[in-house]
C-alpha cells in the first residue's frame, strides 16, 4: 500500500469514527445498574414475604419469587408499561426474571393475529425457547459430569 | 442491608449484560441465552452459589438465577437418585418459574393488546 493510500485510509478512519453516533456507555450502565438493582430489591422484598407470611423455605421461597415476578412482569408487558421501562433500563430490564416474562409475552401478544395455536402458542416461547433448550441442556450436563465426577 | 445487597448485586450482573450489549454484536436474546447458561456452569464449579449468599434475590431474580436453579436442582436430584437425577432435577427445581412463565405469558397475551408505538 502506498502512503497516498494510507493517508486516505487514516482520514477515512477518522471520518468514520467522528460520524459514529456516540456511545453512551457509562449512562447506559448506571441506568441498568438503578432499574436492575430495583427490580432485584422488589424480588429480595417478594423473598422475604413469601418466608414470614407463608413460612417458606429458602428453595420454596426463590421459587415463589420467580412466580410473583414472572407475574408482574407479564402484567407490566401487558399493560404497555415493561416498554417504557426498557426504553430506559436497557439490560437492567432485560436481564432479571421480569425481562424474561417480557420477552415471553412481547411477541406473543404481537402476533396474535396470525391465531391463537402459530400466533400466540409458538410465538410465546421465539426468546423463551432458546432460554429453555440451552438452559435444560446444561443443566442436564451438569448433572451427568457431576454424576460422573463426585 | 439485605435489601442494599440484593439492589447492588443485582445491579452489577445487569451492568454486566449492558456492556455486552454496548460493545459486542449479542442482542438481548442471545444475552439472556449466554446468561442462563453462564449461571448453570458458574453454578457447577461452585462460584455461583456464594454469590447467591451474599446477593439473595440480586443473584436469583437475574437470568442467572435461573440457570443457577437449574443446575443446581439437577445436582441435588443426583445425590438422591443418582444418573436419573440429571434428567429430571432441573426442570422439578424450576418447574414454578417455567409454568408461570407459560401461564401467565399466554394470559397476558391473550387478554392484552400491543400499544400503539408513540
Amino acid at each position: 500500500m502506498d502512503v497516498k493510500q494510507q493517508k486516505l485510509n487514516k482520514e477515512y478512519q477518522e471520518y468514520v469514527q467522528r460520524k459514529m453516533p456516540k456511545s453512551y456507555l457509562l449512562r447506559d450502565c448506571v441506568l441498568a445498574f438503578l432499574v436492575g438493582g430495583t427490580i432485584c430489591t422488589i424480588g429480595q422484598a417478594v423473598s422475604n414475604f413469601g418466608k414470614s407470611y407463608f413460612n417458606l423455605n429458602t428453595e420454596e421461597a426463590s421459587a415463589f419469587t420467580a412466580i410473583v415476578m414472572i407475574f408482574i412482569g407479564a402484567l407490566l408487558t401487558g399493560l404497555g408499561v415493561y416498554d417504557d421501562i426498557g426504553k430506559y433500563g436497557g439490560a437492567g430490564s432485560v436481564v432479571p426474571i421480569t425481562g424474561f416474562a417480557n420477552s415471553i409475552v412481547s411477541p406473543a401478544m404481537e402476533f396474535k393475529k396470525e391465531g391463537y395455536v402459530f400466533g400466540v402458542g409458538s410465538k410465546l416461547f421465539s426468546i423463551a425457547g432458546p432460554v429453555l433448550v440451552y438452559g435444560i441442556s446444561t443443566s442436564v450436563l451438569v448433572g451427568l459430569i457431576y454424576f460422573f465426577v463426585k | 442491608m439485605e435489601y442494599l445487597r440484593a439492589f447492588v448485586v443485582g445491579g452489577l450482573i445487569c451492568v454486566i449484560g449492558q456492556i455486552l450489549i454496548d460493545k459486542t454484536n449479542l442482542t438481548p436474546a442471545r444475552i439472556l441465552v449466554c446468561f442462563v447458561t453462564l449461571g448453570a456452569i458458574l453454578t457447577a464449579i461452585g462460584v455461583y452459589e456464594p454469590i447467591v449468599k451474599f446477593g439473595g434475590a440480586g443473584a436469583t431474580v437475574p437470568l442467572p438465577g435461573f440457570g443457577y436453579t437449574l443446575a443446581k436442582g439437577a445436582m441435588k436430584a443426583v445425590d438422591e437418585m443418582g444418573v436419573l437425577g440429571a434428567f429430571t432435577g432441573g426442570v422439578r427445581a424450576a418447574a414454578g418459574g417455567i409454568t408461570a412463565a407459560v401461564v401467565f405469558g399466554y394470559l397476558a397475551a391473550v387478554l392484552f393488546n400491543p400499544k400503539m408505538k408513540r
